[in-house]
């Protein structure tokens, strides 16, 4: 039953999305892949599109998610259970455990696990500029027009913050970005 | 006004207003809560933001959530919250409506193959800055380098293995490691 999938799946990804919202992307890739939920490519789409709208990426992803698979019910559920684990873990927290965080055996745990999400999410982000650029490594085929797009949007990443001394503002490198792509493909 | 529909359109307000979530609606809380409404104290603010590196989820939702329970208990934590994921569930449902139709014009389709491109540097990005700000030692860079191998073949080989299970690894691991070695981290005495 799709609302219960959606449920349990959105749950386990809000108990362990650590890290910001980048932590949580690897894990809601792999729910989506092992469900078939959407392809690649289009939740990559929606990762852009959660990046320029307003609100956290997790919990737009949800929502579009459960919208996409089982209509308005679907993304009410998505978007709750995603959001349920942090709203009950801050109220425990805030309510009853004010020491449990300091606790050393807590503490050695949060250790073990944030350099593990930053791994992954640095594969998840090396796999997607490879597989951009080059394919599969087992059928290598360099895309020249996305090679010429990652160039562009690496220069003007650099250029901008030697320039202007502060980093481009996710928004605008995917404005540039679609600019980019109309350019390169459209020709 | 009562204290609760206040919550909630101030929650509603940061939610329509911060985009890309994460450390960007900080400031925009910290100037409501804080600054105008007086709700928390800028020390209650900071703590709030620790609390939120260590637990799951997004940082915007635990502050609603402490937020509000610190003005009006259990019902304020669920008012606040729904606040802020109010806005962009309206906006994400809209688009989910007409996504399909609009990749079908040629010129959208050819913007969002490029925008496909910087979602993966973005993501680069965002792990370098974690990297950044991460403790240098022997053991987290480990399971940093060990965690993302593991990753990229799973990637690569397409191996039935999730990230969860992998997390929960790292975890056991360094609890394990923990407990063995029966005190806390020696300063600039890393030894396995």
């Amino acid at each position: 039953m799709i609302y219960l999938q959606l449920f349990l799946g959105f749950l386990k990804v809000g108990c362990f999305a650590f890290g910001g919202a980048y932590g949580a992307i690897p894990l809601i890739r792999d729910m989506v892949m092992s469900y078939g939920w959407l392809s690649d490519e289009m939740l990559t789409y929606m990762i852009a599109v959660s990046e320029s709208t307003p609100g956290p990426v997790m919990v737009n992803l949800a929502t579009y998610i459960g919208s996409n698979q089982a209509g308005f019910l679907g993304a009410v559920i998505a978007t709750l259970a995603v959001v349920l684990p942090s709203f009950l873990i801050i109220l425990l927290v805030t309510v009853f455990l004010k020491t449990a965080l300091k606790n050393k055996y807590v503490q050695a745990i949060l250790r073990g696990l944030k350099p593990c999400v930053i791994g992954i999410v640095l594969a998840t982000g090396i796999h997607m500029v490879f597989t951009n650029c080059i394919g599969s490594i087992f059928a290598v085929e360099f895309n020249c027009n996305a090679l010429i797009i990652t160039v562009i949007l690496i220069a003007s990443m650099l250029g901008y913050k030697y320039f202007r001394k502060k980093k481009l503002s996710p928004i605008l490198l995917i404005v540039i970005s679609a600019l980019a792509g109309v350019f390169v493909y459209g020709i | 006004m009562s204290i609760l529909l206040d919550l909630f359109l101030t929650f509603a307000k940061i939610g329509l207003f911060t985009f890309g979530g994460g450390y960007a609606m900080i400031a925009m809380i910290e100037n409501s809560c804080v600054e105008q409404k007086q709700w928390i104290t800028h020390d209650e603010m900071m703590n709030i933001t620790v609390i939120a590196e260590s637990t799951p989820g997004p940082i915007a939702i635990n502050c609603a959530t402490f937020t509000g329970y610190k003005k009006a208990g259990f019902p304020g934590a669920l008012t606040a919250t729904f606040g802020i994921i109010t806005p962009s569930f309206i906006v994400i449902y809209l688009i989910s409506m007409f996504l399909d139709h609009f990749l079908e014009m040629t010129m959208i389709a050819n913007a969002f193959k490029g925008i496909k491109i910087a979602v993966g540097i973005l993501i680069l990005d965002a792990a370098a800055a974690m990297i950044k700000k991460m403790q240098k030692k022997k053991l987290p860079g480990t399971i940093l380098v060990c965690s993302c191998m593991i990753m990229l073949c799973v990637n690569l080989f397409a191996w039935n293995f999730s990230s969860i299970s992998l997390m929960l690894m790292a975890a056991i691991v360094s609890l394990t490691i923990f407990i063995l070695r029966g005190s806390p981290v020696r300063k600039g005495g890393e030894e396995r």
